[in-house]
């Protein structure tokens, strides 16, 4: 599950139509469509993600910027940018009541699903013209299709692994070198005491609702060495929310919350709150996708200076770190020079920055001038090569701290890597949250009860 | 016209009884037969310009309320994504009621509903009794008490939730502390949870209903006031014996409406903490949210439109039972 983005409960109509910016141009306006294709003379409207709801007034230049570019690549497509956040308890609503843009994002783990609903556009065709289409990583692209073969979401955005980030300022004050961040669960809480202790402010948080607290507990379940569900040999799945790995890390958060009091106590954090809270200095560390300083940077304006990024410490003999990620999309409706659009959209905000040298370089340019993250560790879509490659295309342009992240990116391509759980993803999640939101609200939390009756209901899910 | 007589003319009103009675069929007088009237004279009678002027109110009920409310009836007896659907008769029902949350749920809205009864109901009454005895400054205080009404609600939420800030220096708990209460978590514990997103409902809610009894209240004519006054009626004497009954029917009207929002809660759990903590606010209407889209796959119509259709007839049938009950007591 790609980060938590959708449109907030404020900003469910908070579709932006982003004007014609005239002025930005590409550095080669007759750069020739993907496949090399001309453009069509039929006037196309195409609604796209934009950013996230909130996001700082750079990013949104930015945006506009590259939309710029593309119109002036694509004088027929006229594009407008919806913010636009990927959230599991608003999407369906969404989703069912067709407000979401033309093109938008959904996470790796619900793509099967939806093109078994038929709410996806079959994008094969288009997605032939792409000349790099046989250059994915294929278990990637494999998410996005369909039983017919059919290519319906592609990968696009980012891939990450889920990874620990925390604040080296608060290490700072706390006595702690922010050059040598937790390698093991037992050091996150002793850490995590220590800054409570030394500044006052919590050392660790976790997410715990609207799923998110089922993904973060999944994450830590997997750096521990376990599972959430398990495929059995007859093609059936089995329910394990109640394995040991699961209950000690709730043990862990419990025992941080009630004897160490240095575990931030909000049952309310999701994906975009608990980046709130820290960039705004609330906490010093906590768990997400690698990828996370693009939107502390885009949305909540945070100095990359006090950012700090490090494994997921892993324990164990079947310790893995949790990966996921984001496939673009079309809206099922779309006719087929909406759906040609889109491609060239998605070709041209999402994947030709990553592909070709001149687009890599004008979005790094574009990014770095509004003050956005250029260079972000993430997995990459192709291959190892590829993404290597394009960071040192972009090489001038990375502002964000790599030496304070070397915790990550020396072992990111060695760690080893586990899909979400494949099976009633969402829910499996959903039904994660009551335990964690259990331990961080009641000091008697019974744990072994909570997941045993979590596990009954996974099952059941399973067995549907 | 004194107090006797407001009881007398109530006398003189028949007491209903529930069913039709034989007697009454009887004594109902028989109607004329009705002439047939020609199109023309209905149009010129006015028929035809009634038909148009309530058709677009028919065309807009009909399809804003009840072709949805017949679309959910035939989908709690469907399984459905919107696009395919194939019948399952009784299954989403028996799944709804199979689901551990929903006793969860029944129990919390249960709870809900007593503490905004016992909170939310005395205090617009008791504010707009006072409000009434005022003889200066009443507009002042009815638009501060209509205020919050004004205030959107996902607005005042948010406002709360800022207030509800569990850590000492979160407003309330500030404010408490120079008393020496507190910190309270308010959201951040199963607990106190939902008391918390009472006081803000009840907050929210009281303004509409204190412009209720407010205006019922100026039905009661003064000299009743006079006359208990002379009679040596205290305050206390006068509010129970002159404004109370004067409010019953209001009251008993207001009385099922609070019932049937706090049923019905759902804005309060959504925005303040999504159920939670660990399913400590999770209400029916949460429930049914959930079911449909609660899930980023959500395809679980058909449970919610069945649990949506349960708890409309529990409703229906609340309300029938509560105005059967209390017939006699609005016409006394």
């Amino acid at each position: 599950m790609r980060s938590r983005r959708s449109t907030s409960a404020l900003a469910l109509s908070g579709a932006v139509a982003i004007g014609l910016l005239a002025g930005c141009a590409s550095d080669d306006p007759a750069d020739p469509a993907p496949g090399g294709e001309p453009a069509g003379e039929e006037k196309v409207t195409l609604t796209v993600v934009s950013l996230i709801p909130g996001s700082e007034q750079a990013a949104f230049d930015a945006f506009e910027e590259r939309v710029a570019q593309f119109e002036e690549r694509y004088p027929n497509i006229d594009v407008e940018g919806v913010e636009y956040e990927w959230r599991a308890t608003t999407f369906a609503a969404q989703l069912a009541g067709g407000t979401l843009p033309d093109v938008f994002e959904i996470p790796l783990t619900d793509a099967k699903t939806l093109i078994e609903n038929g709410q996806l556009a079959d994008l094969d065709e288009a997605f032939a013209q792409l000349d790099y289409a046989e250059e994915f990583n294929e278990a990637l692209l494999d998410a996005g299709r369909g039983e017919d073969g059919h290519v319906y979401a592609i990968p696009a955005k980012s891939v990450y692994g889920v990874a620990l980030h925390y604040n080296r300022e608060l290490f700072e004050q706390a006595g702690l070198d922010p050059d040598d961040p937790p390698s093991t669960w037992d050091e996150v809480r002793e850490y995590a005491k220590q800054i409570k202790d030394a500044t006052g402010v919590a050392g660790y948080a976790t997410m715990a609702t609207n799923n998110t607290g089922g993904w973060q507990l999944t994450a830590a379940t997997y750096s521990r060495g376990g599972r959430v569900q398990e495929a059995t040999d007859d093609g059936t799945y089995v329910a394990t929310l109640d394995n040991p790995a699961t209950q000690a890390h709730l043990e862990m958060l419990e025992a941080m919350r009630w004897e160490d009091d240095s575990l931030l106590a909000d049952t309310t954090l999701d994906w975009s709150t608990i980046n709130q809270a820290f960039a705004a200095g609330q906490l010093a560390m906590y768990t997400t996708g690698s990828d996370v300083l693009n939107a502390l940077m885009e949305t909540n304006g945070l100095d990359p200076a006090v950012y700090g990024m490090t494994a997921m410490p892993l324990e164990g003999a079947d310790a893995g770190v949790l990966v996921g990620g984001t496939l673009a999309a079309v809206t099922a409706q779309a006719d087929d020079a909406t759906k040609d659009a889109a491609i060239k959209w998605i070709d041209h905000w999402y994947l030709s920055t990553l592909r070709d040298q001149e687009q890599a370089v004008a979005d790094a340019k574009v990014r770095f001038e509004a003050g956005q993250g250029v260079g972000t560790p993430v997995l990459p879509i192709f291959s190892r090569e590829q993404y290597e490659q394009e960071l040192a295309w972009k090489a001038d342009y990375i502002n964000v701290p790599l030496d304070q992240m070397t915790g990550y990116t020396d072992v990111m391509f060695d760690q080893p890597v586990v899909g979400e759980p494949s099976r009633a993803t969402q829910e499996t999640y959903a039904l994660l949250d009551v335990p964690v939101q259990a331990v961080l609200t009641d000091r008697n939390a019974d744990i072994p009860a909570l997941l045993a009756a979590a596990n009954e209901q996974a099952q059941a899910l399973l067995d549907e | 016209m004194s107090a006797t007589d407001v009881q007398s003319a109530a006398d003189v009103v028949p007491r209903g009884r529930s069913g039709p009675s034989p007697d009454g069929v009887a004594a109902r007088p028989a109607r004329p037969a009705r002439r047939r009237r020609s199109p023309a004279e209905w149009v010129r009678r006015g028929g035809l310009s009634t038909v148009v002027l309530a058709l677009p109110l028919l065309v807009i009920f009909g399809v804003f309320s009840w072709l949805p409310i017949g679309r959910a009836v035939v989908m709690s007896f469907q399984e459905t994504n919107l696009l395919t659907a194939h019948w399952v008769g009784l299954d989403n029902f028996r799944a709804v009621l199979a689901d551990p949350l929903l006793p969860v749920a029944v129990r919390n809205t249960a709870w809900f509903a007593l503490l905004a009864l016992v909170f939310g109901y005395p205090v617009p009454l008791v504010g707009a009794v006072l409000m009434s005895t005022l003889r200066r400054m009443r507009g002042l205080f009815s638009v501060l008490a209509y205020l919050p009404v004004v205030v959107p609600p996902v607005v005042a939420v948010l406002l709360w939730k800022f207030f509800y800030d569990p850590r000492p220096e979160g407003v309330f708990n500030e404010i408490l502390g120079w008393v020496g209460l507190g910190p309270f978590p308010w959201l951040q514990d199963q607990t106190a949870a939902m008391p918390s997103l009472v006081l803000e409902a009840t907050w929210a809610a009281a303004g509409g209903t204190v412009i209720i009894y407010l205006a019922a209240l100026t039905s009661v004519p003064p000299e009743l006031y006079d006359a208990a006054e002379v009679d040596g009626a205290s305050i206390w004497g006068k509010i129970r014996h002159v404004t109370l009954p004067h409010l019953r029917g209001v009251l008993l009207i207001t009385f099922i409406l609070q019932i049937i929002g706090t049923a019905q809660v759902f804005l309060e759990p959504y925005l303040f903490t999504g159920g939670g903590p660990a399913n400590a606010t999770v209400t029916v209407l949460l429930l049914i949210y959930r079911y449909a889209f609660g899930q980023s796959l959500g395809s679980d119509y058909g449970m919610a439109t069945a649990l949506s259709l349960m708890l409309a007839v529990f409703l229906a049938l609340l309300s029938i039972a509560w105005f059967r009950l209390t017939r006699n007591w609005s016409t006394s």
